[in-house]
């Protein structure tokens, strides 16, 4: 499983959806598309920008909401590396409602009260929920037992709305590498734990950019939630995935 | 051919679902055109005086009550419409679900600021008269089997009145991105 992932300069083509790409070796298949304009959902996975503060390209590889098919297996888009005459299978019918499938699993496994959430209107999964037309998940709601972490100054670290995408633990460290997020327990009963002592000193930077990282709103700023209005948040007007240009590869291919 | 028969009620609900339905102001009177009124507070008809085409239901289950309700609705409805969070997920009230009820009794009625001098004599409601409080709130389709879902804390009255309108003349509803919301 990759986390951090560096490519070479070696050009391969493969096809996505029937369209054909080029990709460098060591890139994965998530990269690739991205490059190239093709939207594969994530909710682990986050590429690098200026907005989130991140050096390199990060790939959990656990939300599995980047599946896709390669020459007819379903792998990860963002753990697979891409290699030559790939046929890869993005937006089918198939994929996207067991896409579709993921996300509700995810919204009951969970406490998702969308309408009390700091996070609503920004919300990867929400959003993801929106793109796949999620009326109502066809499974039980779990209601599980979450705890609710308030201790630190700047941030709220509510379990309820964590999905273990395990992008904190990766992105949000300390300027010396010291990790602010780790996982505890195994199973059905693993969780997210901060390390209070290192979160009590973060700057203001730091704590919005562990709330932008957070897919979800798991991680939320303190005295912030809400400020911003409904109709100008992120997914009220357009589906996540809209974007048909990411802006930055755009820049670094030219 | 006959008009359909629209009934509604509030469960577990803020009634925020059913201000979001008159929100759809002067389309009313179309639905009027369309549509006769059954059982609603709206109209305050308490009774199933016949059987009803589409039932809008508010709120999920937080009591036997609301059980009896829906399950009433279901028997005299061919088609049951959960409107809003709650009714889909238990919503708000769905966050006491995992408190235990006693500790819930115990914060609202002897331990919270406004009680704890209040309630000298420490009585928990215990009227027979009043509705026994379920051991968790549950959404409406987990109770009986709930036909379509209008997301939205309140539903957009737009989506409401889409679907509603869908489901009386039989065309495909066209509900734009931003109707179809969680919040």
């Amino acid at each position: 499983m990759s986390e951090t992932i560096e490519t070479s300069s070696e050009t391969i083509t493969l096809t996505i959806d029937g369209q054909e790409i080029q990709a460098k070796t060591g890139q994965t298949i998530l990269q690739a598309a991205c490059e190239n304009g093709i939207y594969i959902p994530t909710l682990c996975a986050l590429h690098a920008d200026k907005e989130n503060g991140l050096k390199s390209d990060i790939a959990p590889g656990t939300c599995r909401i980047c599946t896709v098919r390669v020459n007819g297996r379903t792998m990860a888009a963002c753990t697979t590396p891409v290699a030559q005459d790939y046929i890869v299978e993005n937006d089918t019918e198939e994929l996207n409602d067991l896409r579709k499938t993921i996300v509700e699993l995810l919204f009951v496994e969970g406490n998702h009260f969308c309408p009390s959430c700091e996070k609503s209107g920004s919300c990867d999964l929400q959003a993801l929920a929106y793109r796949y037309q999620m009326l109502s998940p066809r499974f039980r709601y779990a209601f599980s037992s979450r705890e609710v972490n308030a201790e630190s100054p700047k941030l709220l670290f509510d379990r309820n709305r964590c999905i273990l995408c395990r992008r904190c633990v990766l992105a949000i460290t300390t300027e010396d590498g010291k990790q602010l997020f780790g996982f505890t327990k195994r199973g059905d009963k693993s969780g997210i734990i901060m390390d209070e002592e290192l979160v009590k000193n973060i700057s203001e930077e730091q704590a919005q950019q562990a709330m932008h990282i957070c897919p979800v709103g798991a991680i939320i700023r303190k005295e912030k939630g809400f400020d911003t209005p409904f109709g100008q948040r992120k997914y009220d007007h357009n589906p996540i995935g809209s974007e048909t240009v990411c802006t930055t590869c755009n820049g670094e291919k030219s | 051919m006959k008009k359909p028969i629209i009934a509604t009620a509030s469960l577990a609900g803020c009634f925020g679902c059913h201000m979001s339905f008159l929100d759809i102001d002067e389309r009313i009177l179309d639905l009027v055109e369309l549509v006769h009124w059954g059982k609603s507070p709206i109209n305050d008809i308490k009774t199933f005086e016949q059987d009803c085409d589409i039932a809008l239901i508010e709120g999920g289950c937080c009591n036997d009550e609301h059980i009896h309700t829906l399950r009433d609705f279901r028997k005299h409805c061919r088609i049951l419409v959960a409107v809003g969070e709650c009714a889909i997920m238990g919503g708000l009230p769905a966050m006491r679900n995992n408190i235990p009820i006693q500790e819930c009794l115990e914060e609202a009625y002897l331990n919270s600021p406004s009680t704890a001098q209040a309630n000298p004599e420490q009585i928990l409601p215990n009227d027979a008269e009043l509705p026994a409080l379920l051991d968790k709130v549950y959404p409406c389709h987990e109770i009986v089997k709930m036909d379509y879902f209008l997301p939205g804390c309140p539903p957009r009255a737009d989506l409401i009145y889409g679907a509603l309108t869908a489901l009386v003349t039989g065309q495909e509803a066209k509900l734009p991105y931003e109707v179809i919301k969680f919040d």
